[in-house]
């Protein structure tokens, strides 16, 4: 049996198709999300680059914000869950997942099972989302990928006190026009981001093993300061921004079984 | 044959009865009081005075789709947007009269800070823009579990005072059989009022959340009124039926029973309870309706003055933790979404550890979203709606997960 999850994020669009409930058949990644045609493109080119066609995938499930939008699903779950399975099923020790999207950020408890036993989710601000660093990384003209390598050679770390994102992203401006490093005010802001976050775990409760999901735990700055700032190891999903469509393709496998 | 009076159709009649009457009676040269929402309305119900209420008709606007125009003249004068969403309505209101509702202005103004203390600058300013008399209970907040004995001697001899300014005011002595009648009215009002709430323990329950806002807005305006009394009568013979018959107020039934934590999210409550039926959730008790339960024995000025002391906000963190611990129990709660109010800071201020005290004692799941009681622009209905699947998710996997205990340990084998 062939299945597929599509996350449908603010910023990308994420599909695994998935054989048996096992095997990965492909999985693919389109960097616009919602509300643009990125969804539809990459569900496409996930089952055309393998042979197959709509009708040889049993069940599709579709996460993520766009999740309600995506016509080509039978089913929709939140990220929440799909995240959850996917990373339960990476990392099965896994008791705390950190997941950063674009537009929030979430700290996830897990119970036995892989199922969500507690969870905090940010306020509607964006600071502490993947927003915030595409936002910090255009001012400092780099692409998000490169903010860790640049983060790694700072010296004199900044602190960005505010958290509202127009407000800090005019703080950020003013330090570098002020002389400020651009490698200090990166690292200042991987600061920024983690003390957020940190704190939605803490209230959750911090327990190991702790795993980030989601695109934003390809910064492996965030995952290092993170570290520092639990005080636990932090391990990064393997699959990264693809685990909430692997999660989902799993789901749609286990309720079409 | 005429058709039959729901319970619906009095109270959409006794709500537009209580605005036009207020208007009446400042064009018959009457005068007419703006009240805080928790005020001991005892008194002015005494003195037979008019009296509305600033927060219902800014939630009435809210909901109506009519508070940015509000909200935008308030802040060009000056007001900032980290006000709360009411005040700023109100005190727009109090200059343009532009609402699709109107309210006359007031001649004085009662004031209880037993919900918040931004009432008191919020009235305040409206007697000095307006030169009217404001009558103020002070109640000091409660760090115990029950106000001290001083705190209650306190409120009393403000409730002397209270009565001194009204004479003053009206130009009429105060009656002192009238008030222990209208304490009558008043306890017999809350005891029905309770009932309806407590209805709604039923597995299904008959009413849902948004229902219990509507009718709510009666014991704001008119507890001490007979016909508020009529109204909560023939609502409990409705949801009795409903009960004897297992109706659900969902026509697919109540998959998921929560607690509704703060106050309704007015401008999107159309949104809401779309979002709550689609996901077969059911509000079936909230902290908000139950403020208008005041319990006290008629005649005693210090239970009077306890009971309005004791105001969900103005109690300490064990005191609300008990309670909801028990609303978990009564009311079968599989969950409790919390509204973070941008407009109340009062009662955000204690959410995150309510939450963490109730999830640890009664482990029933709990989510919240970002949200304003009037002002439309705080809020994200995709972020509310995925939160409100999360909870059905998570709720779903517990219920689950304790079926399959249950059969594990029914198993012979």
């Amino acid at each position: 049996m062939i299945t597929a999850g599509v996350d449908i994020g603010s910023t990308s669009s994420k599909v695994v198709v998935l054989a048996e409930g096992e095997k990965i058949l492909n999985k693919v990644i389109i960097p616009v999300g919602a509300g643009s045609s990125g969804p539809a493109r990459a569900f496409e080119q996930s089952i055309r680059e393998v042979n197959l066609s709509r009708e040889d995938i049993k069940r599709v499930i579709a996460t993520g914000y766009g999740r309600n939008t995506f016509t080509g699903a039978d089913q929709q779950i939140t990220e929440i869950t799909c995240h959850a399975r996917g990373v339960y099923e990476l990392v099965p020790g896994v008791k705390t997942i950190i997941d950063i999207g674009g537009q929030d950020a979430k700290a996830i408890g897990i119970g036995k099972g892989g199922t969500v036993s507690n969870l905090i989710m940010n306020d509607k601000c964006a600071a502490g989302t993947g927003r915030f660093l595409e936002v910090m990384s255009r001012i400092l003209e780099i692409n998000i990928e490169d903010l860790a390598d640049l983060a790694a050679l700072a010296k004199n770390e900044i602190s960005i006190s505010n958290t509202c994102t127009v407000f800090a992203e005019s703080e950020v401006i003013s330090q570098l026009s002020t002389g400020t490093s651009r490698e200090d005010v990166a690292a200042g802001i991987v600061q920024s981001v983690v003390g957020r976050v940190a704190g939605l775990v803490k209230r959750i409760g911090v327990q190991c093993e702790v795993v980030m999901t989601g695109g934003v735990c390809l910064n492996w700055m965030i995952i290092k300061v993170m570290e520092k700032e639990l005080a636990v190891p932090v391990i990064a999903s393997p699959m990264a921004q693809l685990t909430g469509a692997l999660g989902a393709a799993l789901l749609a496998f286990e309720s079409a079984s | 044959m005429p058709e039959k009076l729901t319970s619906r159709n009095l109270l959409n009649q006794l709500q537009t009865r209580h605005y036009t009457n207020a208007y009446a009676a400042k064009i018959k040269g009457q005068l007419v009081g703006w009240a805080t929402s928790i005020f001991p309305q005892e008194f002015c119900e005494t003195m037979d005075l008019t009296v509305v209420y600033p927060e219902n008709h800014a939630a009435a606007v809210a909901a109506k789709r009519g508070a940015l125009p509000l909200l935008e003249q308030a802040e060009s004068e000056g007001y900032s947007m980290d006000l709360c969403s009411y005040a700023r309505i109100n005190l727009a209101y109090m200059k343009s009269q532009a609402a699709e509702i109107p309210i006359p202005l007031p001649d004085f103004i009662l004031c209880c800070n037993n919900i918040c203390n931004t009432l008191i600058k919020w009235y305040e300013n409206i007697a000095a823009e307006l030169n009217i008399p404001m009558i103020l209970i002070d109640v000091p907040y409660n760090h115990g579990y029950e106000p001290t004995p001083a705190a209650i001697d306190y409120i009393k001899s403000e409730f002397g005072e209270c009565i001194r300014q009204l004479e003053k005011i009206t130009g009429r002595p105060f009656n002192h059989e009238g008030f222990r009648k209208v304490m009558i009215l008043s306890n017999e009002n809350s005891r029905a009022w309770k009932r309806v709430l407590d209805l709604n323990q039923a597995v299904p329950a008959p009413l849902n959340g948004f229902e219990l806002f509507n009718y709510m807005s009666q014991m704001v305006c008119a507890r001490g009124r007979q016909e508020t009394g009529e109204l909560l009568k023939l609502l409990i013979e409705e949801l009795e039926e409903k009960i004897k018959l297992g109706k659900s107020c969902y026509e697919d039934g109540e998959k998921c029973r929560v607690m509704w934590d703060g106050i309704a999210c007015w401008p999107h409550i159309k949104h809401n309870f779309k979002a709550f039926a689609k996901n077969g959730i059911n509000i079936v008790c909230s902290s908000y309706p139950e403020a208008w339960v005041l319990l006290y024995e008629p005649g005693n000025l210090d239970e009077l003055a306890k009971v309005y002391s004791m105001i969900g906000n103005n109690t300490c963190m064990e005191y609300q933790a008990d309670k909801r611990e028990r609303e978990v129990k009564n009311f079968k709660l599989d969950g409790i979404l919390f509204h973070v109010n941008r407009s109340c800071k009062v009662m955000d201020f204690m959410q995150y550890e309510q939450q963490r005290l109730v999830a640890a004692r009664t482990g029933v799941s709990i989510m919240n979203f970002d949200g304003d009681q009037a002002d439309p622009r705080n809020f994200a209905a995709a972020q509310f709606e995925t939160r409100l699947e999360a909870l059905k998710e998570i709720v779903a996997h517990h219920k689950s997960a304790k079926k399959s205990k249950e059969v594990t340990n029914n198993d012979p084998a």
